[in-house]
Formats: structure tokens, sequence, C-alpha cells
């Protein structure tokens, strides 16, 4: 149903022609930033206030959704979905918040190392059902969403726990520069210390080739299953990290799910990951992500309902995706 | 049951295979019966015709709403947005319960805006061809957001759940025949009827098995999408009035918790969520499995947290056995 993958320019060596195949080939995300410059633009136009502390704000309350973004992404990505981020989040939220209640800070590093294997070990399990037993991503991710969260409220039945305070510290205030937030530095850098590596590596590749086409994949001596349970594992691990993160900005863990699913899956879709999967980065959906709430944020400024808000989003989502696929339709007709 | 299956000799496995994927209401009909006899044991004497009633009262707005995940996922669709909508339909009629035109036009005006909800729906995924799992998801933050900006306009008015609702919803007849069946039954012999016997049925599954050779062969898929999804509006809608009369509330996340369930029991029916395979009879006995196991975990005296894993888990072996035995995804 998508299109088929952007027409890719000429080799040529001429640094001009790079450009512009830079360009073109990252046209949907280079979009994204533009919109966000504006936005920031006009943040400030409306509300000439809005400087350093609120920006610091916004990065603590945009990363739990960053890391669920980016974990939804690289599954999607691999030709599969993920409904299970958000009661991953809650699991690996409520177990590090208790470990960490009342222990050393040292321990507390134990506990952070050991919450990130969890998010691999639960990513392992969901990925290894799905090509163990053959039923439809979607369906399996959806019934273990249930297994969870009831794990999570075993775990706790309420929220409590604590958290170390370095980890509190770690998303709190500036960076050097009090116009670079803490939280959007650490964020980034788990990003992409960890997907940089993964994207241009043999596994990132074949990543993008089984969720592309499967067969194709399969046929060029990809190792289809495995590569699909590893990308389940990092989708996991990134649901650890917004785990984490849940627990750093609020200082306690919620068994509850929030509701980080069915926004991450919107959010990468903004951010230009074809649902179809094999198309799209994580860098699209973390600025989509920031999109969103930024929205809210002037939403807010206005004045306006934050209920008439969450109907912007919708619409948003839907007219954004209309213009896309429109522009889809009338190259494939070309 | 993959298990008892590898016993047969290689024909009885093939006899087997064919009856799960031609008929799958029959061994799922058979896993109804076996959870409810559990049930029967685990707690002696609770099953009775009264039980089987209020299980099919619990069972009839998930089935319902089922049935808009059937519909749309035999065209390779799936509809997110049927929670938001239930709950809106059910909230906005009961606010209105003391407007001039009384229950009737409260129903009307709300199931009037599910249907253009479904419309704008429908023409994102018909005509602008954008995955339907986003185009659903996004517009049912439109309708909960409405919702909750209705629910601030309304609040001084006053709300209640109309009597007539709460007797669809909740009465019983002879203590055991569920009141709404009057609702039920027109929907399950309409949804069935479509699918057997009308051209627009066969389209549904038409396209959703190939969509190119759908329209290459004469059909306009985008006005069957659009119908399709204002169709499952308008029973999301229907479903949110029985849910609001069967548990006597009226709010704005009222159905929000069968979502998921929903889409398990049209997926443990055997309709296919790629498109093309499946039926609403499947559908509705998946409905009563879900809400008999829920009901089996509280007889057993499960904790809330380990129902949902043995829940969850179940779905997982039910979907997994059924793929096994029928070498179909």
């Amino acid at each position: 149903m998508s299109a088929a993958a952007a027409p890719v320019g000429a080799t040529r060596a001429d640094p001009a022609g790079a450009i512009s195949k830079f360009g073109r080939r990252n046209a949907w995300v280079l979009g994204l930033l533009g919109v966000l410059i504006g936005l920031f633009l006009f943040t400030k136009g409306i509300q000439p206030r809005y400087g350093p502390i609120p920006i610091q704000g916004l990065a603590v309350s945009v990363l739990p959704l960053v890391f669920a973004a980016v974990a939804q992404a690289i599954v999607v990505i691999g030709g599969g979905i993920d409904l299970s981020i958000g009661s991953m989040m809650a699991l690996t939220s409520v177990v590090s918040a208790t470990l960490m209640q009342d222990q050393s800070e040292a321990f507390a590093v134990g506990v952070v190392i050991g919450v990130l294997l969890l998010g691999l070990l639960i990513g392992g399990i969901n990925g290894g059902l799905v090509v163990v037993t053959r039923v439809p991503d979607i369906v399996v991710t959806l019934a273990m969403s249930f297994v969870w969260a009831g794990f999570a409220l075993l775990v706790r039945g309420a929220p409590g726990g604590g958290a170390a305070s370095w980890l509190t510290g770690l998303v709190r205030g500036p960076l050097g520069n009090e116009w670079i937030p803490m939280a959007a530095v650490v964020g980034l850098v788990a990003i992409v210390v960890i997907w940089m590596p993964l994207s241009r590596s043999r596994l990132g590749l074949s990543i993008y080739a089984i969720g592309s086409d499967r067969l194709a994949a399969f046929r060029s001596g990809v190792p289809v299953g495995r590569t699909r349970i590893v990308a389940y594992m990092m989708t996991g691990l990134f649901s650890a990290l917004g785990g984490l993160a849940l627990t750093a900005t609020t200082g306690i863990g919620s068994p509850v799910p929030g509701p980080y699913t069915l926004l991450s899956v919107a959010a990468i879709v903004l951010g230009g990951v074809s649902l179809a999967g094999g198309r799209g980065g994580v860098f699209g959906p973390i600025i989509a992500v920031v999109i969103l709430q930024l929205i809210q944020t002037d939403l807010t400024f206005l004045s306006v309902d934050s209920n008439l808000a969450l109907v912007a989003q919708g619409l948003l989502l839907i007219a954004v995706l209309m213009v896309g696929s429109l522009i889809d339709m009338r190259r494939n007709r070309q | 049951m993959s298990a008892a299956t590898q016993a047969y000799p290689r024909g009885g496995i093939a006899a087997v295979r064919n009856l799960f994927r031609d008929q799958p209401i029959l061994p799922l009909t058979g896993l109804l019966v076996i959870l409810v006899i559990i049930i029967g044991i685990a707690s002696p004497g609770i099953v009775n015709a009264g039980w089987a009633g209020v299980i099919l009262r619990t069972a009839v707005p998930l089935a319902i709403l089922a049935g808009c995940q059937t519909l749309t996922m035999l065209t390779g669709g799936i509809d997110l947005s049927v929670s938001a909508i239930a709950s809106m339909v059910g909230f906005v009629t009961a606010t209105m319960i003391h407007s001039e035109g009384g229950v009737a036009q409260g129903i009307a005006i709300s199931l009037a805006a599910a249907a253009l909800a479904g419309l704008i729906s429908g023409i994102g995924v018909g005509v602008f061809r954008v995955h339907p799992l986003i185009v659903t998801l996004g517009m049912s933050f439109v309708v909960l957001g409405l919702a909750n900006v209705w629910q601030l306009q309304s609040v001084q008015t006053g709300a209640g759940v109309p009597d007539i609702l709460r007797t669809i919803g909740s009465g019983l007849q002879f203590e055991m025949i569920p009141n709404s069946l009057i609702v039920f039954v027109p929907v399950v012999v309409l949804i069935l009827l479509m699918l057997r016997r009308t051209g627009y049925g066969r389209l549904l599954y038409a396209i959703g098995d190939n969509e190119t050779a759908a329209r290459l062969s004469g059909a306009r898929s985008w006005q069957v999408l659009i119908v399709l999804y204002v169709m499952s509006a308008l029973l999301a809608g229907i479903a949110g009035l029985v849910l609001s009369g069967a548990t006597n509330t009226a709010s704005v996340s009222l159905a929000d918790q069968l979502l998921l369930p929903s889409v398990a029991a049209a997926v443990i029916g055997g309709t296919s969520i790629f498109g093309g395979r499946g039926g609403y009879g499947g559908t509705i006995v998946g409905a009563l499995i879900l809400t008999v196991l829920a009901a089996l975990l509280t007889v057993l005296g499960l904790p809330e947290p380990t129902r949902q894993i043995v829940f969850g888990a179940i779905i997982v072996a039910v979907a997994a056995a059924y793929t096994r035995v029928t070498g179909e995804t």
C-alpha cells in the first residue's frame, strides 16, 4: 500500500549532488525539523518569556515518549509492531523504583544495568513468541501487553518506590549552557550510542531488509527469525530506557501503563517511518514527539482547552498523513 | 489442542485441519464448553441459566465491538477508534437526557456524530490510502478530546443513563434472557447476512484478499471502505449505548478497556488480521470465550495481576494453536 522506496538520485561524486541526495533522502525529517524550528519561533512570539527553563521542562516531559518512539521505530522498521511498549515501560519502571528504594547510590547502578537487561529479555520473549508461534506481531504483542502489565502489578500494586539521586539528577537542569537541557543530552547520547552502530552494522541492514521484503531478505541469506528477535530485543531495551526515564522524571514507579504504546505509533508514523516496514529512522520520530508536545504547550499558552489540544493532535496526525500519502501517490503516477 | 492433534494419523490431521479452517466455530465452541465445565468444577452450582444470562449480557457489548474489528479486519484494516466512539455515544446520550427531544434526540445526535467520525476515517483509508491503524488512532484522539470538551460544557445540565438504556442493557427476562438481545440479535443477523449473502460482503473479502485484483475486477474499493468505516462507527455507537445501560455509567472512557479484547475476540474467532479470511460467527464465540475466561479467573480467586497475565498468555496460546493447526497466519 505504501509507496515504493523513494527514487535515489544519481550517484555522482560532486558535493552539490551529495547534498541534494541527502536532502531528498531525508526530506521528511528535514521538513519536520523546519516545522519544529517554526514552532519554537511561534512559541517565543506568543510567549516572550519562553526561555531556557521551559525548554528544560519540555525535554524532561518528552523523554519517556522519545524512548518509546525509538523503541517502536526499530521494530516497525523491521516489519513488525509492538503494542506492549507501554506495559514494558510500566514493568521496568516499577522494577527499578522498587529495587532502588532506600538503597545506596552504587547499588542503583547495578539496578539500572539489570533493568536494561530485563528490557532485552522481555523484548526477546515478545520476539521469540512472534517467530515461534507465527501468530501476527500485532496479536502477540497485544496479548503480551496484558502479561507485562500484570507483572508490573505483581511487583507493585500502587505507585511508589524511589529513585537514586544521581538518576533523577541525570534528567534535571541544564548541562553547561542553560539552553542545553540535561535530559535532551542524556536521551540523545543513549539513542546515538545504541542506534548509530546498530544501523550501520550488518545487523541494522538486516533489520531494514526484513522489513522491506522478508522473502527477498531470506533468499539473500539474512537469518530472518533471528533478526526479528533482535529487533524486538532492541525495542525491549529502549522500552526499558523509557521505563527508567519515567522513574527518573517522576521519582517513583507506577504499575499502570501510560498512553505510550499508541502515542509511539502516532509519533513514528508522523516521523516518517512506514508501517509497512523497511523505511524511516529514529530521528524523525524523536522530532515528531517534540512537535506534538510543543503544540500542546502552545495551545496552553493560547489558553485553548487542553482537550482541544488532543483533538488538534489527532487531526494533525490524520491531515499530515493524508498529505504525505497524496505526495506519494502523485510521485508514483509520474 | 495442537498436541492432541499430533496423535492422529496423517489423514486425521488433514481432516482436523480442514475442520478448523472451514468451521472454526466448532473447535472454538468446544473450548468454550471446556471453560464452562472447568468453572462448574471450580465452583459447583454456579453454572445455571441465570449465570449464562449474566455472561451473555456481559459479552454483548464486547461482541458488537469485536464485530467492528471483524468487518474492518476482513479488508486488512483495523478500527482503533471503536472504544472512543462507543464511550462518546453512551456519554453524549446520557448528557442529553433532559433536553427537549429526550432520549431519542440524544441517540440520534450521538450516532450522527459517530457516523461523521467513521466517514472521516473511511475517507482517510479509502481515498487517501493512509494505514487504517493510524487513521482510526488519530480519530480516537479527536473523538476523545471532543467528548471531553462536551463534558465540560454539559456539566451543569446534569446527566444520567436513560431508563430505557438501563432496561435494555442490564435487564434479564425470566432471570436468564438478557434484554440486550433485542439489539444484539438484529445486529448479528444483519452482519451475517451481509457477509454471506450480499455482494457488498463479498467485496469486503475480495478487498482483504487482494485489493488490486478487486479493483481491477471493477470494485470501487474506496466506496466500499468509506461505507465500511461508517458502519463500524455506527456499530461501535450501538455497543456504547448497550454498555452504558449495562454498567449504568456514562463516562468518556467507558469502553476503553474493551478495545484490546475486541481485537483479541476477532483474532481468536479465526478472522485473519491480514484480511480475506474469517467471519462474525467465530468472533461471537471468541467474545464469549474471553468473557467466560475472565469469569473463570475471577471464580478461581486469582488476584488481578495474575488474572491479566493468564489472560494474555491464553490469548497467545489459543492464537498459536490455531495458527499451528490450520497452517495459516
